[in-house]
């Protein structure tokens, strides 16, 4: 045991000594492990951003959130048995609380209808375009983690009056109002005025996922009476309709799946739909929405690392090829070293360590140029989703010494198995 | 043959019959056809013989650096013929210093460092090392050069180094191809002094050689010709070698 500590030493100290002496080869060999852990790297704060990504858009969903829907969130192969399911009125949501209400310890606590149709927003001289724009009550303040950077929600008079009010997200702020404060300014929405109460605080946008950052909230009963279809003012035949759903918070998320029973059974009393009917609306949370998401992500994550991952493996083409080099003009000294007692393995292990220790410093070097670029990247493009994360740091150095001991291992081996004679007669 | 002068230590080496064979291409080399030999403790032998003899493969099944293709070797008692890679490299080390015609020192690290490789291949902790390797390049007269680096050294001096390299585990024998090949005379004969030295002092030394005023500082010398033994003689007699040098 003391003796392979003995070899170890001496193993880094070659290595260490033939690095120095072959200064431009090493470099320019470690460059190629540089460029593959700048490449490996960066691709790994991209794909930990895009789960972060995922996750920041997920979280406007709420995790203690159900939401009553015609169609699930998640593929489905017979879509024929949604189609011609019934719409999911607004209406359901009073009902549902009027139930919630009479239900002694029930899971759930309040529900929320909402509408939501794609409208143009004007201001002066200023027009947005395909605004997601949402109606629902007071209440909605409940299931949403919403926060007004400005202003505020409207409150429960003002939703259930049908109040021309709006709170808009931070990116239609910023579009209609560039260097003003859009509080008490009144918005034209599909020829409505409505009167600016709050704006939210910016959520960062990602992959086109919800966010609050390009939405405007108004009063449900506002929506109904001007943007429904029997609206006469809507003239679009497409989305004229717009999709509702109920939307109704839980009271313990750990008791989620109770909540959604509890919800089902309200659902069917709300539909009246008799024992041996199937549901007719999907009841789905944020989990469900996460797992057809997470296939999507795993595949840009397992893509784009195999992608840089060979310029890595280019890297430690160009390690192992040094490696052979160096086994070949130092054949003598192979051979006295066996002859002064060295065994296989430690000629094995001396280069395995020459090679991983080249490829270490090329991991650390390139660890730190990415953690650069990294810092320089995120202050040029805010919203591109990257992280640089200690796991990273670990998983890049442990990524180096694997591609060190694989490509070093060809050459070491060769060099372990060299004919002591032979090597000594070399020249 | 003379067997007034020969000493009568335990025997170190003993080979019987031993031959070794070579494939070159289609051709089979016979490049030892059956020797025999015994080295006691504390002999001073020299390797004679013209290029071709021999010579070369009888030294390196000496030196442990081969096996022979058949015939019994045992070294201090231990047959050598079973033993696998490792078992030769850790006879390689304990048993047997080198010395080579070409220094064989490694050349970015100094006097010590190669002193001390044998000890780090042995397994010995840092501290004995340093004082061991010291104390060997004391020995052979580069007590204040241990810091310098093989190109910081003369010939002579490197061969110094590569002799205290032999020296410093304790070998069974020193074993030295051509340790005067690439020096100049005057140097070659402060190496052979230097020998000389180790040989009184007790150590076993075999030496291979061709050259007859190199020869002449062993006590016994051995003739090879065509894988053979041809004249196995104590001390050096001067006509019989002028013959054997004559043909190289």
């Amino acid at each position: 045991m003391k003796r392979f500590l003995y070899e170890l030493e001496e193993s880094w100290k070659i290595a260490a000594a033939q690095m120095r002496s072959n200064m431009t080869r090493s470099t320019l060999t470690a460059l190629g492990v540089i460029i593959g852990i700048i490449a490996v790297t960066l691709m790994g704060t991209a794909v930990n951003g895009i789960g972060i990504g995922f996750d920041k858009s997920m979280s406007v969903l709420g995790d203690d959130v159900l939401y009553v829907t015609q169609w699930p969130w998640k593929p489905v192969d017979d879509w024929w048995n949604y189609r011609d399911r019934k719409k999911i009125q607004t209406e359901y949501a009073e009902k549902v609380n009027r139930i919630i209400a009479a239900t002694p310890n029930s899971n759930l606590i309040v529900a929320v209808p909402t509408s939501s149709l794609m409208r143009s927003i004007k201001y002066g001289g200023n027009e947005v375009d395909n605004v997601f724009t949402l109606g629902t009550t007071s209440d909605f303040t409940v299931t949403s983690t919403i926060d007004c950077k400005e202003g505020r929600f409207f409150n429960e008079i003002e939703s259930r009056e049908g109040a021309q009010l709006v709170v808009i997200g931070y990116d239609v702020a910023d579009a209609l109002f560039p260097s003003e404060s859009p509080i008490g300014k009144s918005v034209l929405i599909n020829g409505q005025l409505f009167k600016v109460v709050g704006v939210n605080a910016r959520q960062g946008t990602f992959l086109g996922l919800f966010s609050w950052d390009s939405m405007v909230a108004i009063p449900l009963t506002a929506f109904n009476k001007y943007f429904s279809s029997k609206s006469a003012s809507d003239s679009r035949a497409d989305g004229a309709k717009g999709e509702s759903d109920v939307r109704v918070k839980v009271r313990d998320k750990k008791r989620l799946v109770e909540a959604k029973d509890e919800l089902t059974g309200i659902m069917r009393r709300v539909r009246g739909l008799q024992p041996e009917q199937r549901d007719d609306f999907s009841i789905n949370e944020q989990q469900a929405f996460k797992s057809t998401l997470d296939p999507v992500k795993n595949t840009i994550a397992f893509a784009g690392l195999f992608i840089t991952g060979l310029s890595l493996f280019v890297g430690a083409i160009g390690i192992m090829n040094i490696t052979f080099v160096s086994v070949k003009e130092r054949t003598k000294e192979i051979g006295t070293r066996k002859a002064l007692g060295a065994r296989r393995r430690t000629i094995l292990l001396q280069f395995l360590i020459e090679s991983t220790a080249l490829c270490l410093l090329g991991g650390f070097i390139g660890l730190i140029l990415a953690y650069f670029l990294c810092f320089g990247i995120g202050k040029a493009f805010p919203s591109f989703p990257i992280q640089f994360s200690i796991g990273l740091v670990v998983a890049s150095m442990v990524v180096s010494v694997l591609t060190g001991l694989v490509s070093g291992f060809a050459p070491a081996w060769t060099a372990s198995r060299l004919d002591p004679v032979t090597a000594l007669r070399y020249e | 043959m003379s067997h007034v002068t020969r000493p009568t230590g335990p025997i170190v080496i003993d080979i019987e019959n031993i031959t070794k064979d070579y494939v070159m291409g289609e051709e089979i080399v016979r490049a030892l056809r059956g020797v025999t030999l015994q080295i006691r403790r504390n002999e001073y032998l020299a390797v004679m013989g013209p290029s071709g003899s021999g010579k070369s493969t009888l030294m390196n099944m000496l030196g442990c650096l081969d096996t022979p293709t058949s015939g019994r070797y045992e070294f201090n008692g231990r047959n050598v013929k079973e033993m696998d890679d490792d078992e030769l490299a850790a006879i390689r080390n304990r048993e047997i210093g080198f010395v080579f015609q070409t220094f064989n020192l490694l050349a970015r690290a100094n006097a010590l460092r190669n002193v001390e490789l044998p000890l780090i291949y042995a397994g010995i902790d840092p501290e004995t090392r340093q004082e061991r390797a010291t104390r060997a390049l004391n020995d052979v007269g580069l007590g204040d050069r241990i810091h310098h680096k093989p190109n910081e050294l003369s010939g002579g001096q490197r061969q110094r180094v590569a002799i205290a390299r032999a020296l410093v585990n304790n070998p069974s024998i020193i074993l030295a191809d051509e340790p005067t090949g690439n020096l100049d005379s005057k140097t070659g004969e402060e190496i052979m002094a230097l020998l000389e030295h180790l040989y009184q002092r007790g150590n076993t030394i075999i030496l291979v050689t061709h050259e007859r005023d190199i020869a002449a500082h062993a006590r016994r010398t051995i003739h090879l010709r065509d894988g053979l033994i041809e004249m196995d003689h104590a001390g050096f007699i001067p006509e019989l070698d002028l013959e054997t040098a004559a043909t190289t």
